[in-house]
């Protein structure tokens, strides 16, 4: 229960922290894309921010044997490129800049109940389900035990 | 744009202590997509943690909702008939490369993945394409 909580937690400072720094703003993350016209670079400071706490945070975290309610650590080995991770890449960036959304802020905008948002959120959704009917699988990570 | 920056860096701040306490509490990355498409598959794995990271994500939604509705914004001179092609190339597009801007533009990066990198670089070269050609013609 902790556990979930804790999870839970994360989840809301994750999807406040993308509200805050501009990411829940379709027009903002468009302005961000279109590199003609008026263009506004703030959101590559999200980036900036993100990974400056997460890298430094990173290697402490793991200088621990196991996770807090884990047995162990799940990282995704830093396999070979593979043509799938390029497509699947090409096709997420053509969608993001088309609907001004990626997964996160499309799924945390939808709360607002805007139609663009619930709709961009279900279509989401069903390219993820339609993945899987064509015979999709995830790539297998280093270690897929399940975390307590 | 100086308020823009500082508010960025703020809000990304926020989003790599939600990454680091997902990886130091579970052991996981925190890569939005991945989270979300467990629970589609054939057999959803982990499903009560899922749910609870999604879970407050929307709870946090619901905090911006009400506290700084002005965060969250529709985007314009898009149809739907665009915003339908946009959400099932991110789901479709996100689960065969593995991973999305957090995934593997946050957690990836930070953890030196060249995989990752790769993708980041590929997914944001395609954004700034699509959104700049869309913008040169409507």
């Amino acid at each position: 229960m902790k556990h979930l909580l804790t999870v839970f937690s994360a989840g809301v400072l994750f999807a406040v922290g993308l509200g805050v720094s501009g990411m829940t703003n379709a027009n903002k993350v468009i302005g961000f894309l279109n590199l003609a016209g008026d263009w506004d670079p703030s959101l590559a400071f999200v980036m900036v921010g993100a990974i400056g706490v997460h890298l430094l945070l990173f290697k402490f975290i793991l200088r621990r044997e196991s996770p807090i309610f884990g047995s162990h650590f799940q990282i995704p080995t830093d396999g070979k490129l593979d043509k799938r991770l390029v497509i699947g890449s090409l096709m997420f960036g053509v969608g993001w800049a088309t609907g001004g959304f990626c997964p996160g802020p499309g799924m945390v905008s939808s709360v607002g109940l805007g139609s663009e948002a619930l709709v961009f959120s279900v279509s989401m959704l069903g390219g993820m389900v339609l993945f899987q009917w064509l015979g999709g699988s995830p790539e297998p990570t280093a270690t897929t035990a399940p975390v307590q | 744009m100086l308020e823009s920056i500082v508010m960025a860096i703020l809000g990304g701040t926020l989003i790599g202590l939600a990454a680091s306490i997902i990886l130091a509490a579970s052991g996981r990355i925190a890569g939005i997509s991945g989270i979300v498409g467990g629970l589609l598959t054939k057999k959803p794995t982990d499903v009560a943690w899922r749910s609870s990271f999604i879970g407050g994500l929307f709870a946090g939604g619901f905090l911006l909702v009400l506290m700084t509705p002005a965060s969250i914004q529709a985007p314009e001179g898009r149809s739907m008939v665009m915003i339908v092609a946009a959400g099932l190339l991110v789901g479709f597009g996100t689960r065969l490369g593995n991973g999305c801007t957090s995934g593997h533009g946050i957690c990836g990066l930070s953890r030196l993945s060249f995989r990752s990198l790769v993708a980041t670089m590929t997914f944001m070269g395609a954004g700034f394409a699509t959104a700049t050609a869309i913008g040169m013609f409507s």
